[in-house]
């Protein structure tokens, strides 16, 4: 028979236990709402900053003046991978499922003979990443210190990117994180980035008609390297409000689990003190019997 | 009264401005242009510089660095990396502005040692900035 004092230490300990992942998950919530938030601010200037690249890239693009961040370098030999994971843990499959989709996405590119160089943001991406390709690693970015993450964080990520593409380091950049859908789904997504693709809208002929200042080349040399900013800056943000809505998920997961322990343990506590009134009750019956 | 137009200014970070505007003084590229309603469509990029809207009830103005503009049939939309309102721009963000850029022409003379082509472009950003600050009055040395 467990212990009277044990089962209650148990209890108490779970119950404080319940109280931390309780505290957790409302601090998500409320993180999340304002990473959610961030992502919707962001929103306009991506779209708007998309369309008009779209425009910009279905015009240029045929011809052969083409910038190389555009049209690519013409092999795809040697392949940056940016794996864009969080800082912290206790974030449910959050982390793993990006890494999950990067190791998949990096083994394929081996196998089909490629060189394969990795760019790690934040901890628990480099720390899982690391058992595997350790070997492949270009750098990390260490996130740590960004209570909010805002456009210069990105600018810092598209400047190391851009200076390694310069330098002739790789010839495809691929972005890896997690798309916010809702609380409990977030899409790891692999994005390339260089060569930049933007989808061309159904209105690319439109595009046609605007008057360029300067040239429409010199406009695209000079946007091209923000377009990189700006991927990497939407991806942060949906990687923050995935990231803070898995922890939010994971925690509401584990509060519910603490409160069935809490309640089994205190089933099996009642019943064992009952026992051992019943028995003390028996004695005591079999005592005054004897006599 | 003249005609308005939509106008929009958005950053990365959030969207500043949107409404109705007379006139949009947009400091481009190639040099500052206004623009009225029934402005042809154009696609510019923005030097860093001061940008002045003018609504029918107030003028305001902008300190914006990096980006383009995109003048529709719609209206005007600035896309700036970073947007300020004037009179919240200090002398210390111009200066750090200014140290940015410095540093971005020191960085662009040591990589780019036999291109002329990205140390101009960064001493004309440079220049740019200070050239703005002293606008302003908040130069820095």
């Amino acid at each position: 028979m467990a212990n009277l004092k044990e089962l209650k230490n148990r209890i108490t300990s779970v119950k404080n236990t319940r109280k931390i992942t309780k505290a957790m998950q409302m601090v998500a919530a409320a993180k999340l709402r304002r990473a959610q938030e961030a992502a919707e601010q962001s929103r306009p200037y991506t779209t708007r900053f998309n369309a008009v690249m779209g425009g910009l890239a279905a015009s240029v693009g045929g011809s052969g003046s083409a910038p190389k961040l555009l049209s690519g370098t013409g092999s795809d030999d040697v392949q940056l991978m940016v794996v864009m994971t969080s800082e912290r843990g206790l974030c449910g499959g959050f982390n793993t499922n990006i890494v999950k989709k990067a190791k998949l996405h990096a083994a394929a590119l081996k196998a089909a003979g490629k060189t394969v160089k990795i760019l790690t943001v934040g901890k628990k991406g480099r720390d899982q990443m690391k058992r595997e390709f350790g070997d492949l690693f270009v750098g990390h970015v260490d996130m740590t210190e960004v209570k909010r993450v805002g456009y210069t964080d990105a600018q810092g990520i598209a400047k190391d990117v851009l200076t390694r593409f310069d330098a002739g380091e790789f010839d495809v950049a691929t972005i890896f994180y997690a798309q916010f859908q809702n609380v409990v789904t977030q899409i790891p997504t692999a994005q390339q980035i260089i060569p930049a693709s933007f989808e061309v809208e159904e209105d690319a002929a439109e595009a046609a008609l605007y008057d360029y200042e300067p040239s429409e080349e010199a406009i695209l040399a000079d946007l091209l390297p923000r377009g990189v900013a700006t991927a990497i800056f939407s991806a942060l943000l949906e990687n923050g409000a995935s990231e803070q809505g898995a922890r939010m998920s994971a925690m509401d997961n584990a509060t519910r689990n603490a409160g069935e322990m809490i309640d089994k343990l205190t089933i099996q506590y009642n019943r064992s003190r009952q026992a051992v009134i019943t028995n003390e009750l028996i004695e005591i019956i079999s005592g005054a019997e004897a006599l | 009264m003249a005609d308005t137009m939509q106008f929009d200014l958005v950053s990365p970070e959030k969207s500043l401005a949107s409404g109705p505007a007379t006139s949009v003084q947009i400091p481009g590229a190639d040099g500052d242009m206004t623009v009225m309603a029934n402005h042809a469509p154009t696609i510019t990029t923005l030097r860093p510089g001061v940008l002045r809207v003018e609504a029918p009830d107030a003028t305001t103005e902008y300190v914006v660095t990096g980006g383009f503009a995109e003048i529709s049939a719609a209206g005007v939309s600035v896309l700036a990396e970073r947007a300020v309102a004037k009179g919240d721009m200090t002398a210390e963000d111009m200066s750090e502005m200014v140290a940015e850029a410095r540093a971005a022409l020191n960085n662009a003379k040591e990589f780019f040692e036999n291109e002329p082509g990205p140390v101009d472009d960064a001493a004309k950003l440079l220049a740019d900035m200070v050239a703005m600050g002293d606008d302003m009055g908040i130069g820095s040395k």
